[in-house]
């Protein structure tokens, strides 16, 4: 067949682009809130309400550094301070780092893969409301005035009924269990993607970078969250049904807990880091302008980094007396992995030393990133060192060094990242003066707040302490904390202020104006619902960089190949692909807009509540609901198919 | 040019920087081979939830068996090693409850509807009946949950494997109202497919839970 034969003429392509935004759009206004399946919309919902949990959890450690900032200050009372520090570690986690790096997954994956939606959008808007209801969950805590006081990782026997009665824990086991649903099946969303979506032509060796770290973060998830439901599950069962699984009096054991919550604890850390990275190989190319150095050695590491993760738990319990031997071997690989984050290291200095850096916003976070996680990396080698780490162990050492992996190495990627995609999402600019200003803001306040409590912690100030006397030399480095949190959340604040503003005054972004490689930057800032009219083809790495032209797959009369082109694509069409080579093999219909996600969500959210108040009637509610609306799903399925 | 795929040949009309071709002209796709074609994305899904719930008993059993091994006797507190005649025959039940669906999945690949009904009919019937002697095992154990933790262990796990039969009785009674009202055909008939897959893999798990909790339990 004659490749021009099919090719729509000039006024059959306006009235297709007509056809595409009919096919494609969704109910105005609350309704279209509430029922939108486009991965794009559920992303930056995702992002806006990580966001927002940010700053909750933000304000909350302010006002920790307010009661620190002098001896035996009265800001907070022991039990208030215990319970902000509970809300800070678990909003943190659960609530900012975890859902905003699905949030930027689910904007970008799709794109980067050239595809129109995620291979499950109900589920996919399913796990967002989850997300946010058990945000909701677990902060109405504060409305009782119970919120959760046992630290974020709730260790038995405190957290257990007998040392804990009030309701204050249950909403920390109930709401990880809760929200463990949504980061559950957003993984599951996120392989299958990552797999069958991909256009044609991007075979596993040329997808991008960043969905290589999505993936790798999302095989952890798979493997790690179940481990910590289970953890909070056993607890709360032990809790509400006075089942013995952690009780010493009755067999059970208090390390068990610690075992099963540091087999996810541990690989957390670096479901929340291999994303981070992820986004550094991406944009770190892009202003150096060449390819990343070592692509599959980046993409080797990524990969490792994901198991080697599963071996490391144990070095959080190196002061529970275990025996020599294992904690050998868990302090051993303890410094392996420091090996594949050492090759990504390497492999970013040798793109920036053999290219044209250009030093724009989302490049300093970079480099601000960089520089954090090496002292943060090399401190948690040092902890994986047994006779240091009991020298520093619960002691404000360890608050130093998870505060430079997690907020350094994955909130300042984070914020780079933000820097360099929003402009996709909204279609405007970011300032960078404001920026740069912004960016050197949270370095410097970074630095000044959390180096100090390295030293703290060798003068032997223990972490969770609600005040401290004076004479203990504690004073002069914790007043310099205090100070460094509130510029460090200024720096914050600044990039907030540029947010709202250049949705405003922002100048134009136009398709990519970053002049980066890879797919989201070949379609309209911000993209349109269907993302691409026609199907990218892609025949290299950086199909942006390489082919001048981007190639787009015609419609053809095979159904595999009905999505693909212009004429085939008028309706919720995508290509579904083989796993590896990307091969053109059956046509996925997208949903529609509908209730359902929703609906089994709020469903969730019921029988949570039942289970807070110990209210079986109110449970059933929940059950019958989320079951209805999940047989109607799976009602539909068969129509969502051709 | 060919990019590098082997199953499909994915041909570029324009040749990328090459002058004179039509600017972002489109690229012929042949698909892969009908008979090749692969499993639908639900189908991927299912088997990753499969992966983590999976880790979910891998994780339960491995408490178990810490929970066992830093206590001296087991079971314990005079509780005796569960009984196994029983349970080995609704084991047989439960594992051959398989056998109906890779039988009904078969047929419906080919249209026939009338033996899909059988099938899942015949499944589901396998599957209650081991769900009744469950709940029938559960009243003549003498131990509760709440009894010492070896109690909460055996409840929790095999409670969990029970409410994933019940869930796998559930969706099993949709697809069935789905084949009986005809909504299921050789060429569309996801829900079924997926179910199977979901059943095979509770039936999977009993083996390594029966092993462990009732098996295990009588090796000395």
């Amino acid at each position: 067949m004659a490749l021009t034969e099919d090719r729509p003429s000039a006024s059959a392509e306006i009235d297709i682009e007509e056809r595409l935004h009919e096919a494609w759009a969704e109910p105005a206004g609350i309704a279209g809130f509430l029922t939108s399946v486009d991965h794009k919309r559920i992303g930056m919902r995702y992002i806006y309400t990580a966001f927002v949990f940010f700053f909750i959890g933000g304000i909350e450690a302010l006002i920790m550094r307010t009661q620190l900032a002098g001896p035996n200050n009265h800001v907070l009372g022991p039990e208030q301070y215990d319970q902000l520090f509970t809300m800070h570690g678990i909003t943190m986690i659960f609530l900012f780092n975890t859902p905003v790096l699905a949030g930027f997954g689910n904007y970008l994956l799709p794109l980067q893969l050239g595809t129109r939606d995620m291979a499950f959008p109900r589920l996919n808007a399913f796990s967002y409301w989850i997300f946010l209801l058990s945000g909701v969950f677990m902060y109405s805590s504060f409305l009782v005035g119970h919120a959760p006081d046992g630290g974020w990782f709730s260790y038995v026997p405190l957290t257990s009924r007998h040392f804990s009665p009030g309701v204050n824990l249950d909403f920390w086991g109930l709401g990880v269990m809760f929200v463990g649903i949504s980061t559950t099946v957003g993984a599951v969303n996120f392989i299958v993607s990552a797999f069958k979506m991909r256009c044609p032509g991007m075979t596993v060796n040329r997808m991008p970078i960043f969905v290589w770290s999505m993936l790798a973060m999302a095989f952890m998830v798979i493997f790690a969250v179940p481990s910590v439901t289970l953890a909070s599950a056993l607890l709360e069962s032990d809790r509400l049904f006075g089942t013995a699984f952690y009780s010493a009096a009755h067999g059970g054991s208090a390390l068990l807990y610690q075992h099963l919550f540091w087999f996810w604890g541990h690989p957390e850390v670096y479901i929340l880091f291999v994303p981070a990275m992820g986004m550094v190989s991406t944009i770190i190319p892009v202003f150096a302008r060449r390819p990343l150095a070592g692509y599959l050695w980046v993409a080797t590491s990524l990969i490792a980094i994901a198991f080697i993760s599963f071996g490391v738990w144990v070095h959080h319990m190196f002061a529970t007396g275990l025996p020599a031997m294992a904690m050998a071997f868990f302090a051993g690989v303890g410094l392996l992995i420091a090996v594949p984050s050492g090759v990504q290291f390497m492999s970013w200095i040798a793109t920036m030393w053999r290219g044209r850096v250009r030093w724009t916003t989302p490049m300093l976070f970079c480099m601000g990133f960089a520089f954090i996680f090496l002292l943060g990396g090399i401190t948690g080698v040092m902890v994986s060192v047994l006779p240091f780490d009991w020298q520093v162990h619960d002691s404000y050492f360890v608050v130093a060094h998870f505060h430079y992996v997690l907020n350094g190495a994955v909130v300042f990627p984070i914020f780079g990242a933000l820097y360099y995609w929003l402009p996709k999402m909204t279609g405007r600019m970011l300032s960078e003066r404001l920026g740069r200003l912004s960016f050197w803001t949270m370095a410097i306040g970074f630095n000044v707040s959390f180096f100090p409590m390295h030293i703290l912690g060798f003068l032997g100030m223990p972490r969770r302490v609600y005040t401290y006397s004076s004479g203990l030399g504690w004073d002069g480095l914790n007043l310099l904390a205090s100070i460094g949190g509130f510029l460090f959340g200024l720096g914050t604040a600044l990039t907030l202020l540029n947010v709202v503003v250049s949705r405003f005054k922002g100048e134009p972004a136009g398709p990519n104006p970053w002049e980066a490689d890879t797919l989201e930057w070949a379609t309209t800032s911000p993209p349109p619902h269907y993302n691409f009219d026609r199907i990218p083809v892609v025949t290299s790495r950086h199909p942006l960089w390489d082919e001048p032209e981007l190639a787009y797959a015609e419609s053809g009369e095979v159904e595999a190949t009905r999505a693909y082109g212009l004429t085939g694509a008028l309706e919720r069409q995508t290509p579904i692909s083989t796993g590896l080579d990307a091969a053109p093999e059956q046509t996925m219909e997208i949903p529609r807009d509908t209730y359902l996600p929703l609906l089994v969500a709020l469903g969730t959210a019921v029988i949570f509540l039942g289970l807070l108040a110990k209210a079986i009637a109110v449970g059933a509610v929940g059950v019958a609901l989320a079951a209805l609306a999940l047989v109607r799903w799976a009602w539909r399925t068969e129509e969502d198919l051709r | 040019m060919t990019a590098a795929t082997s199953s499909a040949a994915v041909t570029t009309g324009a040749e990328p920087g090459v002058p004179g071709a039509p600017p972002g002209a489109g690229v012929r796709l042949q698909p892969a081979q009908r008979s090749a074609r692969g499993h639908p994305t639900a189908w991927w899904g299912m088997v990753i939830l499969i992966l983590t719930e999976a880790t979910l008993f891998g994780g339960l059993l491995s408490s178990y068996f810490f929970i066992r091994a830093i206590n001296h006797t087991w079971p314990l507190g005079g509780i005796r090693a569960p009984d196994l005649h029983r349970i080995s025959i609704f084991t047989g039940v439960l594992l051959g409850s398989s056998i109906p669906i890779f039988w009904a999945e078969a047929a419906i690949k080919r249209g026939n509807l009338r033996r899909l009904r059988v099938g899942l009919a015949v499944s589901w019937l396998m599957g209650a009946a081991f769900f009744v002697n469950q709940v029938l095992e559960y009243r003549s154990l003498g131990f509760g949950p709440r009894t010492n933790a070896y109690g909460s262990l055996f409840y929790a796990i095999t409670g969990l494997h029970g409410a994933h039969v019940v869930i796998g009785l559930l969706i099993s009674l949709v697809v069935q109202l789905k084949a009986g009202l005809g909504r299921l055909s050789a060429e569309r008939h996801l829900t079924a497919q997926v179910f199977g897959l979901y059943w095979h893999f509770v039936d999977g798990v009993w083996v390594f839970v029966f092993a462990s909790l009732y098996l295990s339990t009588h090796l000395h």
